[in-house]
């Protein structure tokens, strides 16, 4: 019996290993760029023995990257606050519009109100440039083109139906007696959504927000298409570092790690409501 | 208190698949004070019903009016109803003290006498060394009760209670059946309760309605409705074991009435048992369904032959089962009766214990010998 206890946690912690290494491979080689030099970095055979700097995350910071060309002025600070702009004004609306929807959804049986619920899904499964080519020329005609309003807009088809169907999945869990309690008390259906439904809800939409705000900050081919260097996020603006003298790994790699903090930081944190929310809210509903 | 009025109301659900009419037609009156038991089967309507009452479904047709106003079209907050939830529904980030002093919030009571109510109430029901815990780690029967208390320690013009006491062991069932129905009287409650729990039903009701296929089957005292069931689906749906239902052919002279029922055995009366009148209708009814319950079908000397397929002492009663003519019937005994399967028995019953009823609507005809 113990033998086989102790077989089992050896096996547990080899696959453990397994996984770990797999995912943070990468992230601790980026890492490791990012403290070297476009020459240390292609050597060959490579290695991980070199003097580490910190001139990429300099040269990203003050904007200035010294190649063997030149130099270069780079906006990555200025992309790094249209990613925090986009992505926290995208989800912050989408929850606006998504909480109370995904609520009508849960409780409310109307006509039509689960093909309304499906057609947010499938904006989805289309590829985003199928819906970018014409919402391009939308965008010229209505002046939207290379704004931030434009961009936050079309920001709602990656995260309003992530949040909508998530917290959809949560509303229905909770019980619609415990509300109905609450009403029966003397309290209007407003005062119930705010103070029972929502706290109930919790969990489920702190995850739904955070997937959508990893979403949101990761997406790339929108910023592409519908603005300029000075409106894109870091995800677009690290193009700015495949130059004329080559690719400046180290200032990507630098890049990489600097716009994954804030993801990383928030996934950490909230990983709690990410995991209890996804698996109680989601998978049920 | 007030009085509830419940005049044809209907209440219809719209689906792709078709509309369900759920609750038809009902007409119901609500006494001040009184307790009023829902009573049927799933699906009957008696929950649709009485959450039309508190305001959790639309009305499809009628109207609700609580002393006096009308109130079926008021959102349930402006309702004055207070409401125990069959699913408990209580707040869980709240403890259970917190839950049922919530619902007191609003009242605008002092302090002192809302934390006075609610220890009364968590005494009188026994949660009071739970109150400081949270739902999630009490059991489902002191969830039940919170639900309960948190109702009733409100001031409100009817109450609710939606099956308040399936989660409770029987011994203390018994005993919060007695003290609810004191404290109901004490404080002269106008309450409506929903059951499917006969027992519960007599127990804590002054009236039952009694609900099938969301039509009103009949209103009336616990005592009435065993003794005088309005058709045949209260016949047998009230009483525990079930009626025994035969379909009998009638002839009835000037000096005998007989019922001949299904295998050709036939039960024969006096005219002197039955009232004139109800001989008089029987003339002119050839064919009528014949209830017995198993309480008045006595083992012993009698027309009703038939074999034992089953004998069961229950510690307090004897079910015996009998094969009469491939049907089979039950009497009961409240005596220890020892009967072998396979055994023959005669079974008898007097004319005060028959309930007749018109064999094609299923409508009361006569109950022990007068009619309906």
């Amino acid at each position: 019996m113990d033998h086989s206890s102790s077989l089992e946690k050896l096996l547990r912690s080899v696959a453990i290993t397994l996984v770990l290494v797999f995912f943070l491979f990468p992230i601790v080689w980026i890492f490791l760029m990012s403290l070297q030099t476009n020459e240390t970095i292609l050597r060959i055979p490579p290695s991980i023995a070199f003097t580490p700097i910190i001139d990429n995350y300099t040269a990203l910071i003050t904007g200035q990257l010294r190649t063997a060309a030149g130099s270069l002025q780079l906006n990555f600070m200025q992309n790094m606050f249209n990613s925090v702009l986009l992505s926290v004004c995208s989800v912050a609306l989408s929850l606006v519009l998504g909480v109370p929807a995904a609520y009508a959804f849960a409780r409310f049986k109307f006509r039509l109100g689960e093909d309304i619920a499906f057609t947010l899904l499938s904006f989805r499964f289309a590829p985003a440039l199928l819906v970018l080519l014409p919402l391009s020329l939308y965008f010229k005609t209505l002046g939207l083109t290379n704004t931030y309003i434009g961009l936050i807009w079309v920001y709602q088809l990656i995260c309003l139906p992530l949040i909508l169907w998530i917290v959809r999945g949560y509303f229905e869990d909770i019980s619609p007696d415990i509300e109905h309690a609450y009403r029966i008390a003397g309290n209007s259906w407003w005062r119930t959504f705010t103070r029972i439904s929502i706290p109930l809800a919790k969990p489920g939409i702190a995850a739904a927000g955070l997937l959508a705000f990893i979403f949101a900050w990761n997406n790339f081919v929108f910023a592409l298409i519908l603005a300029s260097a000075d409106k894109q996020p870091v995800t677009v603006g690290a193009l700015a570092f495949v130059t004329a003298s080559g690719i400046q790994y180290g200032q990507i790699a630098a890049a990489i790690i600097i716009s994954i903090t804030p993801t990383l930081a928030l996934a950490l944190y909230a990983q709690r409501y990410l995991v209890e929310g996804l698996s109680m809210g989601a998978v049920k509903g | 208190m007030a009085e509830l009025d419940i005049t044809r109301v209907d209440k219809i659900y719209h689906s792709r698949k078709g509309d369900v009419h759920a609750v038809k037609a009902l007409d119901l009156v609500v006494k001040p004070g009184e307790i009023v038991a829902l009573l049927g089967s799933s699906g009957c309507g008696k929950t649709s019903t009485l959450r039309m009452i508190a305001g959790f479904e639309e009305v499809s047709n009628g109207a609700i009016t609580l002393g006096g106003k009308a109130i079926h079209a008021l959102p349930p907050a402006a309702r004055g109803v207070a409401m125990a939830f069959e699913a408990y529904s209580l707040y869980p980030p709240l403890t259970i003290g917190e839950n049922m002093s919530f619902a007191l919030k609003s009242s605008r009571l002092p302090q002192a006498e809302q934390e006075k109510r609610v220890k009364d109430m968590a005494e009188m029901l026994e949660i009071a060394d739970i109150l400081n815990k949270y739902p999630s780690s009490v059991s489902g029967g002191q969830q039940q009760r919170a639900s309960l208390g948190r109702a009733l320690v409100r001031d409100a013009g009817l109450y609710l209670l939606d099956e308040p006491m399936g989660q409770l062991e029987p011994q203390l069932r018994a005993v919060l059946r007695g003290r609810i129905k004191h404290y109901l009287r004490e404080h002269n409650c106008t309450t409506i309760l929903v059951t499917h729990d006969q027992t519960e039903a007599n127990a804590l009701a002054d009236r039952i309605a009694v609900m099938e296929g969301g039509v009103l089957q009949q209103y009336a005292t616990p005592a009435e409705l065993k003794a005088r069931p309005a058709n045949l689906f209260t016949g047998t749906f009230i009483g525990e074991p079930p009626m025994n239902v035969f379909t009998a052919d009638v002839s009835a002279t000037a000096e005998r009435v007989s019922f001949t029922v299904e295998g050709g055995t036939t039960l024969s009366y006096p005219a002197s048992d039955m009232s004139e009148a109800l001989r008089g209708r029987l003339a002119k009814t050839p064919r009528i369904a014949l209830g017995i319950r198993p309480h008045a079908l006595q083992l012993g000397e009698g027309p009703v032959k038939g074999k034992v397929t089953a004998c069961q002492w229950l510690g307090d009663q004897t079910h015996v089962a009998v094969d009469v003519a491939g049907r089979t019937v039950v009497s009961v005994s409240q005596e220890r009766v020892s009967r072998p399967t396979g055994s023959d028995v005669s079974l008898n019953v007097a004319a005060r214990d028959l309930h007749l009823f018109d064999a094609a609507s299923g409508n009361a005809i006569a109950h022990g010998g007068t009619l309906a």
